[in-house]
């Protein structure tokens, strides 16, 4: 008498959605109200593609008066760069490009010489020059303070000087909603507006507002490769050593970055409820999932933020 | 899902990291490959014990000198509630990043070494979850494994806690035995202290009542930015976005804009899920007047009949946070209100608050880092404002150096919920 009953997973409760999205555009509104050109940070990821659905409704029914800027490492997945063109050219605001490839045939700086060609720390000299050229006084990133534990320790409105450091042990006091915007010439401020997001928050809301998203968030048969225990995608920008078998596998990304350093994870999961129960149901960390720069060391993230990354 | 903001606090040592870690590593909030990175570096160091702080503390000198420096902010989840944990510094000369965790909580995480008991920094703790209004207050008394989970000791902290809070009018604080390291009372119960009967922390944490009755609170909506869309089917358009800091705002409601005093209804409210006919405190919304007036950003609709205070001078409690500079008499500041910023003269320092004794210091020429204080201060234009006590988003303000731009002040309009400084 005991028929299998089907329990279908329940999804978690979205209550507190609300409360974070209100927060979210409450920043988002300051920012744009006291700072003269502020910029909009936009890698075609899920965090910025939140971020700037919540700028869009702080500001509606008006449009976004805030160009989005997007820093190209040219190793892009085609599916973001197409997700980005559009989504552009739909809110009808400005795209401003900071481009690697360019500043390397600039000589402003010199291709990465790590394995795997990862032009992730080649991004922080090209987004500085990008904010000093376009005069931004703040520019909006969709960092989330659960993603690493200097980020945990990072300010809504951090505060950068004129190298675009950021001193984490003498950080601005941020007290209730009050932020302190007050910059010198060249100095600028990188405000983020969803940091107390988690990324089931994301994804619960992504599927709550009923967000596109670039296909490559979803389950996908690819060829991948496995390094430092990671599945990494096989692509223009990044081919398998010696010794490293090639294999098709039904993946999908849990991050997206420059190709050469965001790996896949397993999977099979091809709508937002089905992702949901999996990250929901998670043992590992996005970043350790997938992302082969915050591997390096115990302190990557908080040495490349010192320098003025993301 | 509810959420619930909790500012943890305790003095150096009172092992606040290792419960913050407890928590999250009992709720099983923490992936897998950061716990395995935390482990190796423990055994790395050949700790005795897997070292439960190396999970929270976030910055290189933090982990190499075993404190914690600035607010570090967890997120877990229980199926009952949603948690946003700001984990703030013990150390004295770090109090101003621990108000800055304890500004926006809405209940305190208040630590005590079980061995030491009353410190210094539990009071300055107690004294600061007081003065930011923080409503709800939960007492560990940690390392209970170290007094062999006597009863005895327990009480004695307890007792001397509460007498402190009755001093400061915080009522209904919970207590709680436990050992952050062993984990008794922490997520789960324990059979080390039978004397013992409250639940355990998490319990608490996820039962509390940390909601509003906003019925009988008049409106607040100070305006952030005026919605001029220059498109041509929102011809005319004009919207007064907003974040709602008191009370319900309703279609149709009569409205006072301040400081101007002019009157008028509210036609429309836009949500971030649309229109809709009411929205209540903490929602970001942008509405619409049946009058056209000039309304701009640092204005406040508020509700006619319960009107703010509109003032170039007041009295407020001001926590001094610069390790460069001190507060004195006749210095000016930047100052930023709800949306708006003006220029400040700090007209009187009136006295410093002693924390141990919660009385004035007399004659006191200046304030310096994580000093208390109580100022006169007048503005160059009127604030819109309420008594802290009364409203937490309309009572505070910062104080920035015009020179550095450093925020160097945390203030509070009114008088602090103890104490007597209002004949001073």
């Amino acid at each position: 008498m005991n028929a299998t009953v089907a329990v279908t997973p329940s999804l978690p409760d979205t209550g507190q959605l609300n409360a974070l999205e209100s927060e979210s555009i409450h920043i988002i509104r300051e920012g744009i109200a006291e700072f003269d050109r502020p910029g909009i940070l936009f890698s075609g990821g899920k965090d910025s593609i939140v971020m700037l659905h919540l700028a869009v409704k702080a500001m509606a029914p008006a449009r976004l008066p805030v160009p989005v800027v997007h820093i190209d490492t040219g190793h892009n997945f085609p599916e973001v760069l197409e997700y980005r063109d559009r989504i552009v050219k739909e809110l009808g605001i400005e795209l401003v490009l900071g481009s690697v490839p360019d500043a390397i045939a600039a000589g402003r700086i010199a291709e990465s010489s790590e394995r795997g060609g990862s032009r992730n720390r080649l991004q922080t000299p090209v987004l500085l020059d990008t904010i000093r050229n376009n005069n931004f006084g703040a520019v909006y990133g969709g960092a989330r303070r659960d993603e690493e534990r200097s980020r945990a320790k990072e300010r809504v409105y951090s505060f950068r000087d004129e190298f675009g450091q950021w001193d984490p042990k003498n950080q601005r006091p941020e007290l209730w909603n009050l932020f302190n915007g007050f910059i010198h010439p060249g100095q600028h401020i990188r405000v983020f507006p969803i940091s107390n997001w988690t990324e089931l928050d994301i994804w619960q809301y992504i599927a709550d507002q009923n967000l596109e998203l670039p296909s490559i968030y979803f389950a996908h048969e690819r060829e991948v490769f496995e390094r430092d225990g990671m599945l990494m995608a096989v692509s223009d920008f990044l081919k398998p050593g010696q010794g490293e078998k090639v294999s098709t596998q039904s993946v999908r990304f849990r991050t997206v970055g420059d190709m050469t350093i965001t790996a896949a994870v397993p999977s099979t999961a091809t709508t937002l409820d089905q992702v949901i129960t999996e990250i929901a149901a998670t043992r590992t960390s996005e970043r350790g999932a997938s992302r082969a720069d915050d591997r390096t060391s115990e302190a990557a993230m908080e040495d490349r933020k010192r320098e003025g990354y993301f | 899902m509810e959420l619930l903001r909790i500012a943890t606090a305790g003095s150096v040592d009172d092992g606040k990291s290792t419960l913050i870690g407890r928590l999250l590593y009992d709720s099983k909030a923490i992936y897998d490959d950061v716990l395995d990175a935390a482990e190796a570096v423990s055994s790395r160091k050949s700790d005795e014990y897997f070292n439960l702080a190396l999970l929270t503390d976030g910055l290189r000198a933090e982990r190499e000198q075993g404190i914690t420096i600035d607010v570090a902010y967890r997120y877990f989840a229980t199926p009952k509630r949603k948690f946003i944990l700001a984990d703030t510094p013990g150390h004295v000369q770090y109090t101003r990043n621990m108000v800055t965790g304890a500004s926006t909580a809405d209940m305190a995480l208040i630590i005590i070494d079980a061995r030491n008991g009353v410190v210094e920094q539990s009071r300055r703790h107690a004294v600061i979850a007081s003065l930011l209004g923080i409503r709800h207050i939960a007492v560990c008394v940690n390392k209970m494994d170290l007094v062999d989970y006597d009863y005895g000791r327990f009480a004695a902290i307890r007792d001397e806690f509460q007498k402190l809070l009755n001093g400061l009018n915080v009522e209904g604080a919970r207590y709680f035995p436990i050992s952050a390291l062993e984990g008794d009372n922490v997520v789960t119960g324990s059979d080390t202290m039978p004397w013992y009967n409250g639940g355990p922390l998490l319990s608490f944490l996820e039962d509390i009542d940390a909601s509003e009755d906003l019925i009988d609170r008049p409106l607040r909506l100070p305006v952030q930015y005026v919605v001029r869309p220059l498109r041509h089917e929102y011809h005319d358009y004009r919207s007064y976005a907003g974040t709602v800091a008191d009370g319900i705002v309703r279609v149709g409601q009569g409205v006072e804009i301040l400081p101007s005093g002019k009157t008028s209804q509210i036609a429309a409210i836009e949500t971030p899920d649309g229109e809709a006919q009411e929205a209540p405190s903490k929602t970001a919304v942008s509405v619409r007047l049946v009058d056209d007036f000039d309304v701009s950003r640092g204005d406040m609709i508020s509700a006619i009949g319960s009107s703010p205070r509109t003032t170039q001078t007041f009295d407020a409690t001001v926590c001094w946070m610069s390790d460069t500079t001190e507060l004195r008499q006749g210095a000016m500041f930047r100052i930023k209100h709800t949306t708006r910023t003006a220029k400040a003269m700090i007209t009187g320092l009136d006295c410093q608050i002693d924390i141990n004794t919660l009385s004035p210091v007399p004659g006191c020429a200046s304030l310096t880092l994580n000093d208390i204080g109580r100022v006169s201060i007048r503005t160059s234009t009127p604030l819109v404002c309420d008594d802290y006590v009364y409203n937490r988003t309309t009572g505070s303000f910062i104080l920035i150096d015009e020179s550095t731009n450093e925020t160097v002040a945390a203030g509070m309009i009114g008088s602090p919920n103890f104490g007597d400084f209002d004949s001073l």
